[in-house]
């Protein structure tokens, strides 16, 4: 319950943020950061309450029927991965509340209604266990990011914003093609159609076909070379909250949907696949590079070190093994508050200078002494300093990756080198040298020290005792098929999972009956879900083959 | 005839007999409210009789018509519809024009040529109600007879409609020179699986030419946007909405009687005009600047997705085109409304730039109108995704089946819909135009009157329902139509 608590807390709040600020834009305001916060309490709750149970990775859930004629059900279920990231998304989450405090001055309640729905959005993705409901959260936060764009960003925004969106929506019709394509394979072998991720598991594993559907969509979000050409551009154009929610959480999804649908569903597909993947990850790490070392404009330039960044989470999920995705989830919420913290940055200098060309800036340490030892922080996180999350999991990566190929690792390695070029470049034009602009800007108000403040003590937290991140997200990756787990065998062993906290759910055995009968048969009882019963658990996280208890699948312990 | 001939037929002749009690109405009195008044009793008395008729099965009546349940879902639809476009109408002729009668008499004849379609068992009654449906809308279109462009588009509706007609009929002949009946049910036996000789071939492909002109299939779409942007907004809605459901309604009738899908000339005809229809529809409409051509490009992408459906055929396949016409017709509906409701007096407000600052003026209708183009566009949570959704289901469903040819539609269908949620996006964006107060476009600072209200109301409701919860819908429809497959 406590899922549909979080996402409908978000999607209240964001409607009564809107009514109140037809009344006044200061009152819209504090709504949205009360909703934040609440939803930040919520999460906190989340992590007291976790009960260990064996045999069970999903630590919270939630099944309900949705439309039965396609068996599409209500699945929201939240296992270690997706509970740090819903934690990355209840932070940022009061971040960019803050951080659109005194930028957005126009519309203001119905700006933070798309605030709230986009990060509505974004935890139904971490959370939903039905493709078909997963494909519905992937569409609809789109929509209010869409319109953050397309009305409170930059010169070109609506030319952004449309980009963004085609991107995100052909990439994402792929996938509901492959979406279509496995379930109905598994219609095929059984005679009973579900959108159940959980029965879905080992139903065409070694299909490239519908893989490569998935992995468009993954793709584009993460964004991948050759398909991140939508991110400068919406990145740039974005609103600073948007850029915010952009970098910390949407190309998060992308990530997400690798460890969580493509290694899963189809582990030997996936396992051809790699060596392209990785070279396409290691691409992206260093193209990414190149390019921002290249650009003039401030937000363009950290837009292309995400690039750079996500590079090294694709080089990790087709490692394919523990190592490298501990590696890929740090970075996950590293890169998350570090390049949010940029992006902040960026910001706060836009409404100082009126401009983001660094042509235009210099020496603005003089002028703002504590934005720059803010500045020189997050750029040694984003250079992979040690001490700072970015290191432990970019290390994590490289590490993971050389066993699994040793010359791209080591080339990605280089990104490294180039991180560090860039990471100085950028200080030095923005901070050093010559003051090259004119008037006296105000240093950090209390308001945005208070958001780098936060942000600084996550990157330290990650960089400094991972451990607690490792542990959480380990159940959930030990089950992800073909990770081999003795590379990671230092890391301390799986916490035991907690119960399922799901309603019970009565399985009917399917019987073979045509499609259009099953539509008929509004009750669902044909096409119940035949894999997911008791004791019929899905065979391919037994391909894990370690002996750790963490292979079934059980639907018990009701609640 | 029989008891039961008499229920199946009655939604049918209270909607001819609406259109003769409307003659004689005139001959009392000319009030526009009595005429509309006297429309919607007949619309509604239509209604409740197809309730009535539903629980007896398919009932023959004489050899042109069979009215089952399929017909008489198709009947219902387009009454509903039906009863939205008489509010609609009354509310755009109210003050426009004082001759109200002969609009009414010509709508209704043209609803109840819809009925006639839907349950059409013979080409004789095909053609009966495509002439009833041709022969009203081309009067109707140039109703506005001070309007240069309303009678261009009459003009242009009356030669194309009448083309597409004689073609019809010229297909029909060859047919009947061939195997000697009309009758669909007796084609359907006649007609060996796979027959190949000319004279088949060259009827059904005349037969499917005049069916593509009216459903706006490309190549056959030419006429569309200039038609929809010259009639006046409730006849455009006409036009795209029930004139386009009963011709589908009988497409999915005649090939599914007469076995004809499984011809692979035909299925290559049709998987073609598809292909074509979704290309042409999506990429034609990306640089209008007028309303009523987007839509009229829309529905030409719109009928090329149904043909996907329509082509993957059997009981999923007429479910899912069912659903998507039902998912489709109360988003048309209401953006029809939104059109008449904020339209002035000398032109109606179907400019793209008429609607720019709608969402900081009027946010609720702004919401609304984005629902219901999102719906057009199939973005989740609207009925038009659901639509689409089991489309692209059936697609892929017989692509696994084992006829490749469906990925290259399924391929169309992806492709087409990401270029045409440009055009969508870009109305969408018009709405949130900051425009400088005191010079926003007269059309969103128009009063919306109660009725339109309701109808948009209503319809953008429905389509949300359709989104969120369609099981029910989906149930009720797939009871109605495997009536055909037992």
């Amino acid at each position: 319950m406590i899922l549909v608590l979080l996402i409908l807390n978000l999607l209240l709040g964001g409607g009564l943020a809107w009514l109140a600020g037809r009344w006044s834009a200061s009152a819209a305001r504090w709504t949205a950061l009360v909703v934040t916060l609440f939803e930040l309490l919520f999460v906190g709750l989340l992590w007291l309450r976790l009960e260990p149970a064996e045999g069970s990775p999903w630590l919270a859930g939630i099944v309900a029927d949705w439309i039965p004629n396609f068996s599409v059900k209500l699945i929201l279920l939240m296992d270690g991965v997706s509970l740090l990231l819903i934690t990355l998304t209840a932070v940022l989450g009061v971040l960019a509340v803050l951080v659109s405090w005194r930028e957005i001055q126009e519309n203001v309640g119905f700006y933070y209604f798309n605030l709230l729905c986009v990060l509505a959005g974004v935890i139904g993705v971490f959370t939903a266990l039905d493709l078909f409901l997963f494909y519905v959260c992937w569409e609809l936060m789109l929509i209010p990011m869409f319109l953050l764009i397309a009305n409170w960003g930059h010169a070109h925004r609506k030319a952004a914003a449309i980009k963004f969106f085609l991107f995100t929506q052909l990439s994402g019709l792929l996938m509901l093609v492959a979406i279509l394509g496995l379930a109905l394979t598994h219609f095929q072998a059984t005679g009973a159609i579900t959108f159940d991720y959980r029965a879905l598991l080992g139903t065409a594993p070694g299909s490239l076909w519908l893989m490569l559907g998935f992995f468009v969509a993954f793709a584009v979000k993460l964004p991948a070379f050759p398909l991140h050409t939508w991110l400068p551009d919406a990145h740039t154009e974005a609103p600073t909250a948007g850029s915010l929610l952009l970098a910390g959480l949407l190309l998060k999804t992308g990530a997400y949907g690798l460890i969580r649908f493509i290694l899963p569903l189809f582990p030997e597909a996936a396992a051809a696949f790699a060596p392209i993947a990785m070279t396409l990850g290691v691409i992206g790490i260093l193209y990414g590079a190149v390019l921002a070392f290249a650009q003039t404009d401030f937000k363009r330039m950290v837009a292309y070190t995400s690039v750079s960044h996500l590079g090294f989470v694709l080089l990790a999920v087709f490692a394919m093994n523990l190592l490298a995705l501990q590696g890929a989830v740090v970075q996950m919420l590293a890169h998350g508050f570090s390049t949010g913290a940029l992006f902040v940055l960026a910001g706060a200098l836009q409404e100082r200078l009126h401009t983001r060309d660094l042509r235009r800036m210099g020496g603005l340490w003089t002028l703002m002494p504590r934005m720059g030892a803010v500045a020189l922080f997050f750029a040694m996180a984003a250079l992979g300093l040690p001490g700072l999350g970015n290191f432990v999991a970019e290390f994590l990566i490289l590490l993971g990756a050389y066993r699994a190929n040793m010359p791209l690792a080591a080339l990605a390695a280089v990104g490294l080198v180039f991180a560090t070029i860039y990471a100085l470049w950028l200080l030095q034009r923005a901070f050093y040298g010559p003051v090259a602009s004119e008037g006296a800007p105000r240093d950090l108000r209390p308001r945005e020290t208070l958001i780098f403040a936060v942000m600084m003590a996550a990157l330290l937290w990650l960089g400094l005792f991972p451990q607690p991140v490792l542990d959480a997200a380990a159940p959930a990756l030990h089950r992800v098929p073909g990770v081999s787990l003795h590379v990671g065998a230092y890391v301390r062993g799986p916490r035991s999972p907690a119960r399922v906290r799901e309603s019970a759910h009565s399985v009917a055995r399917p019987e073979t009956a045509p499609l259009a009968e099953h539509v008929r048969n509004g009750d669902g009882s044909v096409w119940g879900d035949a894999k997911a019963g008791r004791g019929e658990a899905p065979a391919p996280w037994g391909r894990a083959g370690t002996g750790t208890s963490t292979i079934d699948d059980r639907r018990g312990g009701a609640r | 005839m029989t008891h039961a001939q008499l229920t199946a037929l009655l939604p049918v002749i209270l909607l001819a007999g609406t259109a003769v009690a409307l003659l004689l109405v005139q001959a009392i009195t000319r009030s526009h409210r009595v005429t509309a008044g006297v429309t919607l009793a007949g619309l509604a008395a239509a209604l409740v009789a197809v309730t009535r008729a539903l629980p007896q099965g398919a009932t023959p009546v004489t050899a042109l018509l069979t009215i089952d349940r399929f017909a008489l879902l198709y009947t219902g639809l387009l009454a509903l519809i039906g009863i939205g476009l008489t509010l609609l109408s009354f509310l755009y002729l109210a003050g426009r024009t004082r001759l109200t009668g002969a609009y009414y008499i010509l709508f209704t004849l043209a609803l109840a040529g819809g009925a006639v379609l839907a349950s059409s068992a013979h080409f004789a009654a095909f053609f009966l109600g495509l002439e009833m449906i041709s022969v009203s809308l081309f009067a109707l279109a140039a109703y506005r007879r001070d309007d240069p462009a309303g009678i261009e588009a009459g003009m242009k509706y009356l030669v194309l409609a009448g083309v597409a007609t004689a073609v019809l009929l010229f297909g029909a002949a060859l047919l009947y020179a061939r195997y000697g009946t009309m009758a669909f049910a007796a084609l359907g036996t006649a007609i060996a699986p796979g027959a190949g000789d000319p004279l088949t071939l060259a009827g059904i492909a005349l037969v499917v030419a005049g069916i593509g002109f009216k459903l706006t299939l490309a190549p056959f779409h030419l006429w569309a946007p200039d038609v929809y942007e010259g009639a006046p907004a409730p006849v455009t809605g006409f036009i795209a909405t029930i004139s386009k459901a009963a011709v589908f309604a009988l497409l999915l009738r005649l090939f599914t009687q007469v076995h004809l899908r499984e011809h692979p000339a035909l299925f290559a005809i049709f998987a073609t005009l598809a292909i074509a229809s979704i290309f042409a529809g999506n990429l034609l409409g990306l640089r209008q600047m007028n309303l009523k051509r987007v839509l009229a490009y829309s529905s030409v992408a719109n009928m090329g997705y149904l043909l996907i459906a329509f082509l993957a055929g059997g009981p999923a396949g007429a479910i899912a085109a069912t659903f998507y016409l039902t998912a489709y017709l109360p988003a048309l509906l209401g953006i029809f409304t939104l059109l008449t409701a904020l339209s002035g007096r000398e032109r109606d407000a179907d400019a793209i730039a008429d609607y720019a600052g709608l969402a900081w003026r009027r946010p609720v209708l702004a919401a609304a109108f984005t629902v219901l183009l999102l719906s057009l566009a199939g973005i989740p949570l609207t009925g038009g995704f659901i639509g689409k959704f089991y489309v692209a289901l059936t697609g892929v469903s017989a692509a696994l089946a084992g006829s490749p040819a469906f990925w290259a539609l399924v391929g169309a269908l992806v492709v087409g819909s990401v270029i045409g949620l440009y055009y969508y996006l870009r109305i969408v964006l018009a709405f949130f135009q900051r425009t400088p107060a005191g010079e926003e476009p007269a059309a969103i600072t128009r009063r919306v009157p109660d009725a339109a209200a309701i109808v948009l109301t209503l319809s953008t409701l429905a389509v949300l329902w359709l989104g969120v919860l369609p099981g029910n819908t989906l149930t009720l429809i797939s009871l109605l139509v495997e009536e055909w497959f037992r």
